[in-house]
């Protein structure tokens, strides 16, 4: 795994060089910035070549992408809150990942969760809305965190793979999801699409004052800060990233790789699962096929894009928002087909990826001095 | 006929029908990761490859044509992944994840005009010409492609086993270091097996358009080629396992209609998930806590 | 919105978008904007093409302007979708064509925009929804009846299929509708239903199709938003099939028998009309062969003179009005009395619309 990799590599040497290279903590982030921008261009530019083949005009293209995603007070909320629920789908794999760990299988907790939620507020009818909706998250959370842990118990205490286990466990959850929405949990009176009952209106989270965004932005962001800090400033995040760099290291140590593993699955879940509830409580009312929209696969791509930093995460999760945003807007003024974008951000991520390689190799932004 | 019976025979012809995109696709992902490299990216081949292949067959009217496009454009995105996957620091499982990404968007964006016409399938061998009810005729008219893929399996398992080639390909997947020493170009070798695995992964694409379901459409995989992975892993690496692993696979994914029809009519979503329960509970069977999987290649990334 | 369109109507058409004060609003003050939003592909050979086939023909008129959105999700995408094309387009009137995308979606998009209009394809209106909201679809029941004759007629083991998405209710008055018009013809023939989870499924959908054949059916029919996997899946297995959404004969020239398709063009004209016209657009719209919502596609050859003869002679009952496929005494597949004897749904009764049975004769559960 390259990404833990970085993380070791980079954390020794700054340790060391600190004390002399004062600006190196800066520069270090700058190309952490620069890169992937630099990648961003080069996308851009490859991508204009390919509309141009087609003989449509990459000016107006990028007007509208601008236009569509961030031109407009309206147009930046619709990225906002197409990037809210990416936000926690990331965290369920960046942060197993800081143990070396490939989880791909978000979409299931998410979709577990928003249903543990839906059912969770049934039977609160007339209790106080905010302790239903912290029910419901705390509903939410345990499911998403129960399915993923499934994963890391499955790792931990049989070895069985977990890119693969959580793959598995995703389509069977959304297999169980589908089964209990059509079936013992449906209210019979949602006719055409098959729902749960709904949690009623007085349990919907409403927007955030003064905007169109739903708290799920919010408890994103404040999600990810916290992550971050769980990560490079507490031991047990200490403690993750040693296993995750050097899994024998850890075990000489005495570290308990093997709880560390469940406990970094669960909490990725959960994170995934609170997405799912908040999708319930600020958007649907309720749970059905609706959940099931990609979230979950999205955020695997988010978080390694941002190298697994939950810091990172958030302006992958407005990027990927971003282009979803203006997706439609191309549609309707170019007369491009949806693929446009997919085409699009394929080349973008391509070239995002691509681009970990130039870490390290430009000299302004390697430490200097010490040793 | 009997419900039992009729449920064999259904799940016999699902396995010969339905396995093909996953012996290739699982073939195609067993040689990249001997390699040492993953490959995610195979769904998008297999979109991409089943669309060419649909095209070609289409304008040329020769569905072996067809064939052959889609392995190439399998290829040329194959060697996209590989290539990319070679520079230093580049996370092979997120790179798939784009790759799948930019091969579904291409195969989209291109596809719209063929979703209307109806392009030349590919011609199935009568192997039930003796049968004279007809869901055992039907269940044997096999695709020529189904064949192909098994000597594929043969053929690769001969190649790991006893070429020199093949011996490079372990080598590199095994250790780097060891690979180095012998002076083996790891970056080349490893871009070839990924652009190799690709042309079969758009073979199994090609399967999907032109012979079953035999249509192109946006929704026509549903995650074969995500499946290869955790195919691959139930295969132990070891190409012959990948056509057990294809046939159960496909025979499990025919269980859901035709309980149905034999009047096994509740929870069909719970026996949809079937083959993926299937996996998971012969993954947990078969591994054993704190080694690493027999037969995996020590340089794959997941392996750890 | 179009009222002051219309009263705007004689301004120079360059800058009357400014004095508007929206912004981006498009320039002419005399077109209409009217968005279309599609949950599929638009050229999915099935719901979302009979959709954008209609849109397609709307483009062509006077004074309009077209804009079109596909592959939106149920989720509040669709909510940014409907809000960018009034933002951003300035569309004055919307069709978000899935069910989906009703409740919550469209009714809270709606409260907001107020002087928008919306129209839903397949949704319940009730008068306790926006005003400026509503709902439009048609009897496509009748249609799948007629296909249920022509099955009756073609099928020689007495054995038909139905591969469907979910059991919800405008699908299962599919399936009964199919399984009595056939047993009009013959009250011995059964309709053996597979429901594959999704609306979009192609392999499962052959899956099904092929496991049909493999019982002996000999006819098909299906009810998921892209029938060509069905269809030519059945043409190879030497069936017969009965189309849905949308004319599919070119996919099946043995076995094609007829088929049941939406013609949206009548209802859009029909909105259009009221909008240019300046009169207030009808919140609850329905209509069925008679009012050419729906129509049949031409008879294939397989098709006897016997049936033709059969299935003109109910299609012009039909036509009449007040035809019920759904009446009593009917019971449903467990034996139990669903309709009671001399009641009468006719294809008007709010009744059909949640469906929660199958019909004696048909082979499957809602589970």
């Amino acid at each position: 795994m390259s990404a833990t990799a970085n993380s070791k590599a980079t954390a020794a040497p700054a340790a060391v060089a600190g004390a002399v290279d004062r600006s190196y903590p800066a520069r270090r982030t700058l190309e952490a910035v620069a890169a992937p921008l630099a990648a961003l261009l080069l996308a851009t530019a490859a991508f204009a070549l390919f509309l141009l083949a087609l003989g449509k005009s990459p000016a107006d293209f990028f007007d509208l992408v601008w236009q569509g995603a961030f031109g407009s007070w309206f147009s930046l909320q619709n990225t906002l809150q197409r990037a809210a629920p990416l936000l926690l789908t990331a965290l369920c794999v960046a942060i197993p990942a800081q143990l070396g760990l490939v989880i791909i299988g978000g979409e299931g907790a998410f979709v577990l969760g928003g249903l543990a939620a839906a059912v969770a507020a049934l039977p609160l009818d007339g209790v106080w809305p905010p302790l239903v909706q912290l029910v419901m998250a705390a509903a939410g959370i345990a499911a998403g965190g129960a399915w993923i842990a499934l994963t890391g118990l499955l790792r931990a205490r049989r070895g069985v793979n977990e890119t693969v286990a959580s793959l598995v466990l995703a389509y069977i959850g959304i297999a169980l999801f589908n089964h209990l929405v059509e079936g013992p949990l449906r209210d019979p009176s949602s006719l055409n699409k098959p729902s749960t009952w709904g949690i009623g209106d007085a349990n919907m989270l409403g927007p955030l004052p003064g905007t169109d965004l739903h708290p799920g932005l919010l408890v994103g962001v404040i999600a990810c800060l916290l992550c971050w800090l769980l990560i490079y400033r507490t031991a047990t995040g200490f403690a993750a990233r040693v296993t995750g760099g050097n899994l024998r290291a850890a075990q000489l140590q005495g570290l308990p790789v093997g709880r560390l593993i469940i406990a970094a699955c669960a909490l990725g879940g959960a994170f995934a699962g609170l997405g799912g509830m908040i999708e319930v409580a600020a958007v649907h009312g309720r749970a059905n096929a609706s959940l099931i929209a990609g979230y979950g696969y999205a955020g695997i791509l988010i978080a390694f894009l941002a190298r697994h930093n939950p810091l990172a995460i958030i302006p992958m999760a407005v990027l990927l928002g971003g282009i979803g945003a203006a997706g439609g807007l191309l549609q309707r003024r170019l007369g491009l087909p949806d693929a446009t974008v997919v085409v699009l951000q394929g080349f973008i991520f391509v070239a995002i990826l691509a681009s970990e390689t130039l870490y390290g190799r430009i000299a302004w932004f390697q430490p200097r001095g010490g040793r | 006929m009997g419900a039992l019976e009729t449920v064999t025979v259904a799940m016999v012809a699902g396995a010969l029908r339905v396995s093909t995109p996953f012996l290739f696709v699982s073939l195609g992902e067993c040689l990249t990761e001997r390699s040492g490299r993953i490959n995610l990216g195979n769904e998008g081949v297999l979109v991409l490859g089943a669309m060419v292949a649909y095209a070609t067959s289409y304008h040329t009217g020769n569905p072996w044509l067809g064939v052959v496009a889609g392995a190439i454009a399998g290829a040329l995105l194959g060697a996209v992944h590989g290539g990319v996957c070679s520079l230093a620091r580049v996370n092979d499982v997120a790179m798939g994840i784009a790759i799948m990404l930019a091969g579904t968007g291409i195969a989209f964006f291109f596809g719209k005009p063929y979703v209307q016409p109806v392009a030349p399938q590919l011609p199935r061998l009568p192997l039930g010409f003796w049968a004279s009810a007809p869901p055992v005729k039907s269940a044997l008219s096999v695709s020529p492609l189904f064949f192909i893929g098994l000597a594929a399996a043969f053929a690769m398992h001969w190649f790991f086993r006893a070429t020199r080639m093949g011996l490079r390909v372990r080598i590199v997947g095994d250790s780097a270091d060891a690979a180095r020493a012998l002076g083996l170009s790891i970056d080349r070798i490893r871009l070839f097996a990924t652009a190799a695995g690709s042309a079969l992964a758009g073979i199994g694409g090609a399967f999907l358009s032109l012979s079953y379901p035999g249509s192109w459409n946006e929704g026509l995989s549903s995650g074969q080629g995500l499946m290869a992975v955790a195919l691959v892993v139930f295969a132990r690496w070891n190409p012959l396992n990948c056509v057990i692993a294809a046939l159960i696979f496909g025979a499990a994914g025919a269980l859901g209609p035709s309980l149905q029809t034999v009047g096994v009519t509740k929870g069909y979503y719970l026996f949809y998930a079937a083959p993926y329960v299937v996996t998971l509970v012969i993954l947990a069977a078969t591994v054993r806590p704190g080694r690493a999987l027999r037969g995996m290649p020590g340089e794959l990334s997941i392996g750890r | 919105m179009l009222s002051r369109r219309s009263l705007l109507s004689g301004a120079a058409a360059g800058g009357a978008a400014l004095t508007l004060g929206g912004g981006l609003r498009p320039a002419q003050a005399a077109t209409l904007t009217i968005g279309f939003i599609y949950v599929g592909p638009k050229d999915d050979y099935g719901y979302n093409q009979a959709h954008a086939e209609a849109a397609a023909m709307l483009k062509k008129m006077p004074g309009v302007k077209i804009v079109e959105e596909e592959k939106v999700p149920e989720t509040d995408d669709v909510e940014k979708t409907m809000e960018s094309m009034i933002q951003l387009d300035g569309a004055s009137l919307l069709f978000p064509t899935s069910f989906g995308y009703f409740d919550p979606y469209m009714l809270r998009t709606a409260k907001k925009y107020k002087k928008v209009q919306f129209r839903h394809c397949g949704g319940l209106w009730t008068d306790k929804d926006p005003m400026n909201t509503g709902s439009y679809f048609g009897y496509i029941g009748m249609g799948m009846y007629l296909n249920g004759i022509a099955a009756g007629y073609a099928s020689k083991s007495k054995k038909l299929g139905f591969v469907a998405a979910k059991p919800i209710p405008q699908v299962l008055l599919n399936i009964n509708s199919f399984t009595l018009g056939a047993r009009s013809v013959n009250p011995g023939i059964t309709t053996q239903v597979i429901f594959t989870g999704d609306w979009s499924m192609p392999v499962k959908e052959a899956e099904a199709t092929n496991s049909l054949a493999d019982q002996g059916v000999d006819v098909v029919t299906m009810h998921v938003d892209g029938p060509k996997v069905v269809v030519e899946t059945a043409e190879r297995r030497g069936m017969y099939v009965c189309g849905y959404h949308a004319n599919q004969a070119a996919l099946a020239p043995k076995g094609y028998l007829t088929g049941a398709e939406w013609n949206w063009i009548t209802v859009y004209k029909m909105f259009l009309a009221d909008a240019q016209g300046g009169k207030a657009l009808p919140n609850f719209v329905r209509g069925g062969l008679a009012e050419g919502f729906v129509k049949m596609s031409p008879y294939g050859p397989a098709v006897s003179a016997e049936a033709r003869k059969h299935i003109d002679a109910i299609k012009a009952e039909m036509m009449k009005g007040g035809f019920a496929v759904i009446k009593g005494p009917l019971k449903d597949n467990k034996g139990a009395l669903v309709v009671p004897a001399g009641t009468a749904y006719p294809e008007t009764a709010i009744q059909l619309e949640s469906m929660n049975y199958l019909t004696e004769g048909v082979l499957g559960s809602i589970s």
